[in-house]
């Protein structure tokens, strides 16, 4: 027979710990339908037989918050054979509380009371005989972290599942208890007899959920009304705090029967620790400390490194094994580029064709000692006082710069260059080499003659989306590591404590601080790094607003921008940020006075664990959950849309052939079709030129690419890429450009950790249209009011710029009122 | 009427009751802070809000807002 057991307990209580050493590895983790509320299910070691369910961490079964909201759903809808009540034993009587609850459900309850270790180190005691007696259920003594006590509390589930019953020992006044056995015998009286009692309570509570889900009549109502009233006019005090307050009441009186604690009075470990950590003074500076350790490591330094090596290494060239070998080869490389360039300076100046056939590696009579002798024969020819002009491009940002050369430093040049044997040196001679996956596969695709487009489809359709995707994961590994960190050790609820003040002005949690510092790094991880914040709206607000930040990759993008239109201005790069900073205070600000937010109440009344060290093994469980979830729910979107926009960019018709494309004839593409016909959408915006549009449609697959593709778009003919698009955009058009492409839709990638994180389509939509639609607005305004300044504005633009503001102020400014209750819309879980 | 927003740093007050309805007193409630229970107020948040207090043997964090709707002794 097949069993079911959830397991139910408060936050913070060992229930995670329990749930890994109850199930191994043998775990599915998912998520509660329509909800980001994670569900986690697994098969109890050695009992295949025995299914267990992890719900939500939760303090009570009333219907506030989304957690308490699934997990009662759950019990009552599904049934489990057996509930595993899992508490605190340090923390006994808040813990009790939900127990409380438990046992009135008639499902069969076991208690496990967890952190007996430090319960008997404290020199407390106990008496589970006694606790369980005043319960009506079995208490089982645990220590989920030292794995003791754990089979006899799974084997004593089965046992409850299969032959006992719970049968709540406690009582509510007369008064109460009148309006309870009336309210079963009115409403309640076709349910089986055992579940008979919780929807009483319930119903006593008037819980709008529970009353709804039964369908009450409207007579039964007001019959029903009236005890409640009686009841409430008696003890003076509504029906939901009398339940509350009894509840309490009677478990003080369990504990003081079976709770003896050896008063020692002094402060605890995680006392002392919290009066520094949460110090009035220190608390900022340690968590400005804190914080920077997160970023330092796994953004700047490991976390470079990390996704560098992913992506340049196994998805790029390769890789030298532990960096043997990479600094010297970065050194000869460097010097064999800087060679190059002076040889192609003077060879350009002084029109050697002869000389550069001669050293073009890419043809078929390539000879290195020909190519060597006509080197120095060119060499000798030239005067060390001759000069020759150059300009150098930088990679990133294909920012120009001019130099000069002489002709001594030719001949300098042409010696280095020969002694490399006029080849570029091959990085697999320097230290231990390992080849990235693409030139692996290519060779292999080459020796069983692939087709060029198969070829072109495999490598920069398949294996850059499958790159894409997992090049981020080693970068996102080592934040989840420091993530997981925080949150067990008790540290996240702190920064929730400290920043809440600042964050819940616009929406957004305390906690919301981490995904935005991680988002100037990389939006990916950042994004998915919302997942420790507990409250749904919170959580989707930061999801939505984390990607204003500028991230890494847009970078080099602000920085062609600032050079190529602004000449290089300074301010250009810090007006990103900040304008990414205004975007995400005022988005929080008018998001959550819109229908879509303003439902769900968010009470900060948070717990604030006790510090302890976290195990080795839930935090790498924890770290590689996270990372698992983002391949596999977020891998398919991106990987797909990095196919298509490869294959938009590199087909197309050329002299009315359709054929696969190479690098320079991206205008014949596709891309360049749809982005020729939708130019005139980003008019407005001051760029309805369709490079810029094609440049958009790019930086979706990836920011950076936006470089690459103006480059190669704004290249040749007249004049170098700067200088174009300098004609092209004014300083207003450019900067509207600039904005747009910082705000709206992020890339691939982190539109898939959106998806992921909003477990909702119609949430994900929602946040990729906001993102798009307000660029678009912000764009819009910024060109049409700089218009004024150019002279070339014009009156309908500026008519419909000021009535954006002043509806934006609105949004801004208007008044609206904290929701208190979950609305119907959130709860709609089945 | 003195509220627990009133209470100062390190003093212990004893609950009469909670003020307001719905979800935030419900949760204010489910986590221990009923009537006649003891409540010390520990320390306030470094930018003055949130203030953190100790109930029934835990800490527990509430906004200075929320505070408010709890009378005090």
């Amino acid at each position: 027979m097949k069993i079911k057991i959830a397991l139910a307990g408060n936050p913070n209580c060992g229930k995670t710990t329990l749930f890994n050493a109850l199930t191994g590895s043998n775990q599915f983790v998912g998520n509660w339908p329509g909800v980001t509320v994670e569900k986690k299910e697994g098969k109890l070691k050695k009992h295949d037989d025995v299914v267990i369910t992890d719900l939500p961490g939760i303090y009570s079964l009333s219907p506030y918050t989304l957690e308490e909201v699934v997990a009662r759903n759950y019990l009552i809808q599904e049934r489990p054979e057996a509930i595993l009540n899992i508490i605190d034993g340090t923390n006994l009587e808040r813990n009790l509380y939900l127990t409380t609850q438990l046992v009135e459900l008639g499902i069969p309850v076991v208690v496990a009371v967890n952190m007996m270790d430090v319960v008997n180190k404290n020199g407390d005691k106990i008496d589970t005989n006694a606790l369980g007696k005043a319960l009506g259920c079995k208490v089982v003594e645990i220590s989920a972290l030292k794995g003791t006590g754990i089979e006899e509390a799974a084997e004593a589930a089965i046992h409850a599942a299969q032959n006992t019953k719970t049968i709540p020992q406690h009582s509510f006044s007369g008064v109460v208890e009148h309006a309870i056995a009336h309210i079963e015998e009115v409403a309640v009286h076709t349910l089986p007899e055992e579940q008979q009692r919780f929807f009483a309570i319930k119903i006593f509570e008037r819980d709008e959920k529970i009353i709804e889900q039964l369908g009450l009549t409207q007579d039964n109502r007001k019959h029903i009304e009236t005890d409640i009233e009686a009841a409430e006019k008696e003890l003076d005090d509504d029906a939901e705090s009398i339940i509350t307050n009894e509840r309490y009441v009677y478990i003080a009186s369990i504990i003081k029967q079976c709770y003896k604690k050896k008063n020692n009075g002094g402060l605890t470990v995680s006392d002392k620790i919290d009066k520094v950590v949460t110090n009035r003074i220190l608390a900022l500076p340690i968590f400005a400390v804190v914080m920077f350790i997160v970023y330092y490591i796994s953004v700047t330094t490991v976390g470079t490194v990390a996704t560098d090596w992913a992506n340049d290494g196994v998805f790029g060239d390769g890789w030298h094994l532990f960096g043997i070998g990479a600094g010297e080869y970065e050194d000869v490389s460097g010097e064999f580029g800087d060679a190059a360039n002076v040889i192609d300076a003077f060879v350009t100046a002084e029109g050697a064709d002869d000389v550069a056939d001669a050293i073009d590696t890419e043809s078929d009579t390539f000879d290195a000692s020909a190519a060597a002798s006509a080197l120095d024969t060119f060499a000798a020819s030239v005067s060390d006082d001759a000069t020759a002009d150059y300009t150098l491009v930088d990679e990133e940002t294909l920012a120009e710069e001019d130099v000069t050369y002489t002709g001594a430093e030719l001949k300098e040049a042409v010696a280095t260059y020969t002694s490399y044997g006029c080849e570029e040196p091959d990085p697999a001679d320097y230290g231990v080499w390992v080849p990235g996956l693409p030139g692996i596969i290519e060779s292999g695709l080459d020796a069983v003659n692939c087709a060029d487009w198969l070829k072109g489809l495999i490598l920069d359709g398949i294996v850059a989306g499958v790159g894409a995707v997992l090049g981020f994961v080693p970068q996102m590994l080592v934040l989840f590591i420091f993530l997981a960190f925080l949150e067990s050790c008790g540290y996240m609820a702190r920064i929730a404590f400290v920043m809440d003040r600042i964050f819940r002005k616009f929406g957004l949690s305390g906690k919301s601080f981490i995904p935005i510092l991680i988002g100037t790094g990389c939006g990916v991880p950042g994004i998915m790094a919302s997942r420790t914040i507990e409250n749904e709206r919170d959580r989707r607000m930061t999801i939505m607003t984390t990607t204003f930040i500028p991230c890494g990759a847009k970078l080099p993008f602000i920085a062609m921008i600032a050079g190529a239109i602004f000449g290089g201005a300074p301010w250009v790069a810090p007006s990103a940020y900040f304008l990414g900073i205004v975007a995400i205070i005022c988005s929080g600000i008018i998001l959550k006075k819109t229908k879509m937010f303003a439902g769900d109440p968010a009470p900060f009344v948070m717990e604030l664990p006790a510090y302890h060290w976290p195990t080795v093994s839930n935090v790498l469980r924890s770290m590689w959950e996270r990372g698992w979830s983002f391949i596999k729910k977020a891998g398919t979107i991106i990987l797909l849309s990095t196919i298509i926009v490869w294959f938009t960019t590199y087909f197309g018709v050329v002299d009315g052939a359709f054929r696969m494309l190479t690098e320079d004839e991206i205008s014949n593409s596709i891309l360049a079709t749809i982005g020729n016909a939708i130019a005139w959408i980003f008019a407005p915006l001051g760029w309805g030129n369709w490079q810029a549009a094609v440049a958009s449609i790019t930086g979706l697959v990836a920011k950076e690419n936006i470089v690459g593709t103006l480059g190669i778009l704004y290249g040749g003919g007249d004049g170098t890429v700067y200088s174009n698009m300098a004609s092209h955009f004014t300083v207003v058009s450019g900067y509207a450009f600039l904005a747009f492409n910082l705000l709206c839709a992020p890339c691939f990638a982190a539109i898939g950790a959106i998806k992921r994180e909003m477990n909702n389509a119609k949430w994900t939509w929602f946040a990729i249209g906001y993102q798009c639609g307000f660029a678009y607005l912000v764009a819009f305004v910024i060109n049409q009011l700089g218009s004024i300044a150019l002279g070339t504005a014009n009156v309908f633009g500026i008519i419909v710029s000021i009535v954006l503001i002043v509806l934006f102020i609105f949004l801004l400014v208007r008044p609206y009122k904290e929701s208190t209750t979950l609305s119907n819309r959130a709860v709609k879980v089945k | 009427m003195k509220t627990l927003k009133e209470v100062k740093i390190g003093e212990t007050c004893k609950v009469v009751r909670l003020h307001g309805e719905g979800a935030v007193k419900r949760r204010i409630m489910d986590m221990g802070i009923t009537k006649g229970v003891d409540v010390f107020v520990r320390k306030v948040a470094p930018l003055g809000d949130p203030v953190e207090v100790t109930v029934r043997g835990y800490e527990l964090s509430l906004r200075k807002a929320d505070a408010e709707m709890i009378e005090v002794e």
